[in-house]
């Protein structure tokens, strides 16, 4: 049985369809904040940190769902962990303080402008792992 | 940029995407009818890149050239690297992931002709 945790993964069955979503999040976050950082850094530097921060985490939640073993495991628990916060956080103040977030980030609004998903996908992907550690 | 062209090239991603999703709900592998849909979609885009430098080449500019171009070069990417991904491990989610990919294409394309668009009106 040792053998089979060591190769724990959740890229596996529906567990592949979550990584490729996660990493269609990646480059949509990564490309969102290279522009904003790029082109608009003084118009809300709070906003475009906080989307950069964002971007991070999706790069390093897909790379860990992709990959085998318990450090990858222990890596994607807190990568989706602190995205659920993230979108949680940004989600409110976005909400209450709307002077600091004029340009909306990944997470504003809980994710409105993107469908919703950014706060469905860290459940489900939590869900997931929850099930992958079980297994 | 040309948008009934962009126009085509979200619709037909789009088009592909249900085909992926219904196949999948019938519980089917990818086939090789999807993937050459796949393949169509890709020529497609390889198009619009070239529209996209033959314009630039032209006289014309967005209004971030860098954005631009990464936005041209990075929808390329999506379907190839969402098809190895689907089919190093066959099964129906593997023809999900192909459609998940597919939908990713139009928010791409839409993204292009707004950074276009920003600059010329």
């Amino acid at each position: 049985m040792a053998d089979q945790d060591a190769q724990r993964t959740a890229a596996t069955g529906p567990g592949r369809i979550l990584v490729v979503v996660y990493g269609i999040f990646a480059l949509a976050a990564t490309s969102r904040a290279a522009v904003q950082i790029s082109t608009k850094w003084h118009e809300a530097p709070l906003a475009y940190t906080l989307s950069a921060v964002a971007a991070v985490i999706y790069i390093v939640a897909t790379v860990a769902l992709a990959r085998r073993g318990e450090t990858s495991f222990r890596l994607a628990v807190a990568a989706v962990g602190i995205e659920l916060l993230g979108v949680l956080v940004v989600g409110t103040l976005s909400v209450f303080d709307q002077e600091a977030f004029p340009d909306a980030t990944v997470w504003s609004g809980y994710g409105q402008g993107y469908l919703f998903i950014p706060l469905v996908l860290p459940i489900i992907g939590l869900l997931w792992l929850r099930r992958t550690a079980r297994r | 940029m040309i948008t009934g062209f962009g126009v085509a090239v979200a619709v037909s991603a789009a088009v592909v995407a249900v085909w992926a999703f219904v196949s999948a709900a019938r519980g089917r592998e990818p086939g090789r009818a999807l993937l050459g849909a796949l393949g169509v979609v890709e020529a497609l885009l390889v198009a619009q890149l070239v529209i996209g430098i033959v314009l630039l080449i032209s006289g014309d500019r967005p209004h971030s050239m860098v954005t631009y171009l990464a936005y041209l070069v990075g929808s390329l990417v999506i379907l190839p690297v969402g098809t190895v991904w689907a089919l190093a491990e066959r099964s129906r989610s593997s023809t999900v992931i192909l459609g998940v990919a597919c939908l990713a294409i139009p928010v791409m394309v839409e993204r292009i002709h707004q950074i276009w668009g920003a600059g010329n009106g």
